[in-house]
């Protein structure tokens, strides 16, 4: 049980290790960037145009469901038309980066680490390495820049989606009237944050999809390179692959509201 | 020039590699023959740097990859072509897109779209793989994927051949033509050639000497026709397609061959 758990820590601690200098080497290739602008346009294509149906059909519902269940409480106490500053703040700080960062962590993060790991195991890794070519500079940074850039894009697109479906429910089950309800929801999200030009809590949410794009990138690269045996192997990886960047989703979000929000 | 001393590598306890030895000429080609799971393929990986040993040294030309640093290495994989066993085509790119890979990431020299597409066709003709240019890999046969390599291999223009397995999986007559590429190659370019192979019939057709590889050790080094009459017995269980004696699953020795190893003395011209 000792010897299991002390395995388990040292594999945990070996793959933290990889994944961080994996971060930091693709991080010191983005200056070729231009170079891979064909792979990156392919990648941001994967990562952002692909999964828009399923991050928008998520995000209208999440805005109905949150608008219906809150509007429902605020209407006991005669609050209902506080509804739009809810929705407004918490899908912009919240649930926008969050939802993007769930679906994105299983449509292509697990994609990244599938395709990853069975390039490792056919050996096409190898082959690329002896051809003189940079792995992580010809795979990885494409894939890190690609997510890293959409991520926050398809949360602005949730955000958005995410306010009109509240916006369904605002009309139809609790009389608010459309205009009222856009304006309390412009209001919500009115509060400068230092010289961006943008609203804090708007800014604060497509910060964090931008961590959370590069968090599920280099996981879901980090676990692919990472195979051994097999088709078997591959299966695992993207298993961990998914799990791993759930857990830092949560745990990387907790940390952001509490350095943006003290 | 090749040269592996005192090589030993283990996976998980396993021992793949025990005090290796082996030299390669500049020109010649040199086969690597023995059963599988011998150590044969991670010989060619420390030699292009894709495993690092547990203890000795790699020297390819002057540089020991098992020092060299990343840009080193890279300069010194930059003489070395390696043709995977399954080829290691990349699956979503066509075979010219394959074969121009290797021209278009070099960052020492800048061509043209001009020059990369006349490499390419040339060296897809070597192969006889024009008409496949357009091609993906799943589309295109086992063999057709090896010889597409090939040409991603030649493309390079290497001082030094790795061939891994080269005619694993394909029928005897697409295995000839393999083995008469791989001596057309050699004949043509002057590479050093290593080739890793169980493939008798190739390893007798292609090679100036062969090394016969058994549990981590080269049990014997000697020209073709040397070897052909070897007296080892487990030369010759290989050879005449007997199966091996009892193995040790646990260690992975065998307990009978292991007494071979230690007490034969082989009648070639070197014993590793």
């Amino acid at each position: 049980m000792i010897q299991l758990a002390s395995n388990f820590l040292q594999e945990s601690i070996h793959g933290a290790g990889y994944t961080v200098e994996l971060l930091l080497r693709a991080i010191g290739t983005m200056h070729r960037s231009f170079r891979r602008l064909r792979m990156i346009i392919d990648q941001m294509y994967v990562c952002g145009v692909k999964p828009l149906p399923v991050v928008s059909i998520v995000a209208v519902f999440t805005g109905i469901l949150l608008a219906y269940q809150t509007g429902l409480e605020l209407d006991r106490f005669g609050q209902r038309e506080k509804i739009a500053d809810i929705i407004g703040i918490v899908l912009c700080r919240e649930m926008g980066p969050f939802i993007t960062a769930l679906i994105l962590t299983a449509a292509v993060g697990a994609a990244m680490a599938a395709e990853l790991g069975t390039m490792t195991v056919s050996e096409e890794i190898d082959a690329i390495e002896c051809m003189s070519i940079d792995p992580v500079d010809f795979l990885v940074m494409p894939r890190l820049v690609a997510l890293a850039l959409t991520c926050p894009l398809l949360t602005f697109i949730v955000d958005i989606v995410g306010i009109v479906g509240g916006g369904f429910i605002s009309e139809s089950q609790l009389q608010i009237p459309w205009n009222l309800y856009l304006r309390n929801v412009i209001e919500s999200l009115n509060r400068p944050f230092s010289t961006i030009p943008l609203p804090k809590d708007l800014f604060v949410g497509l910060f964090k999809a931008l961590i959370y794009g590069i968090t599920i990138a280099t996981v879901g690269c980090s676990y692919g390179l990472r195979t051994t045996n097999g088709a078997l192997g591959v299966g695992r990886q993207t298993r961990g692959a998914v799990v791993t960047c759930f857990m830092l989703v949560i745990i990387f979000g907790y940390f952001m509201t509490w350095a943006f929000y003290p | 020039m090749i040269r592996i001393e005192h090589v030993s590598k283990s996976f998980a306890g396993r021992k793949v590699l025990i005090d290796y030895n082996l030299e390669v000429k500049t020109g010649e080609t040199f086969v690597i023959m023995g059963p599988s799971g011998a150590g044969k393929s991670v010989t060619l990986k420390h030699i292009v740097g894709l495993i690092q040993p547990d203890s000795g040294k790699v020297m390819v030309g002057d540089i020991d990859v098992t020092t060299a640093d990343r840009e080193t290495l890279r300069k010194a994989r930059s003489d070395i072509g390696y043709m995977f066993q399954n080829g290691a085509l990349l699956n979503w790119m066509t075979v010219g897109e394959n074969v121009s890979l290797p021209l278009r990431e070099d960052r020492s020299r800048k061509r043209t779209d001009e020059e990369i597409r006349k490499l390419v066709f040339e060296k897809l003709s070597h192969v006889n793989m024009t008409g496949e240019l357009h091609k993906y890999p799943a589309e295109i046969s086992g063999g057709m994927r090896k010889r597409a390599a090939l040409a991603r291999v030649l493309v390079q223009n290497p001082k030094i051949l790795l061939y891994d397995e080269p005619t694993a999986g394909l029928d005897p007559r697409m295995s000839a033509t393999i083995g008469n590429l791989i001596t057309d190659v050699q004949q043509r370019f002057g590479v050093t050639t290593l080739v890793v192979t169980h493939d008798l019939k190739l390893a007798f057709d292609v090679a100036d000497r062969i090394g016969f590889m058994h549990l981590g050790r080269l049990l014997e080094i000697d020209a073709p026709e040397n070897l052909r009459r070897s007296r080892n017995p487990i030369v010759r269980d290989f050879l005449e397609g007997r199966a091996f004696k009892t193995i040790d699953e646990e260690t992975g020795v065998g307990t009978v061959t292991q007494m071979d190893i230690t007490h034969f003395d082989s009648p070639g011209e070197s014993k590793a």
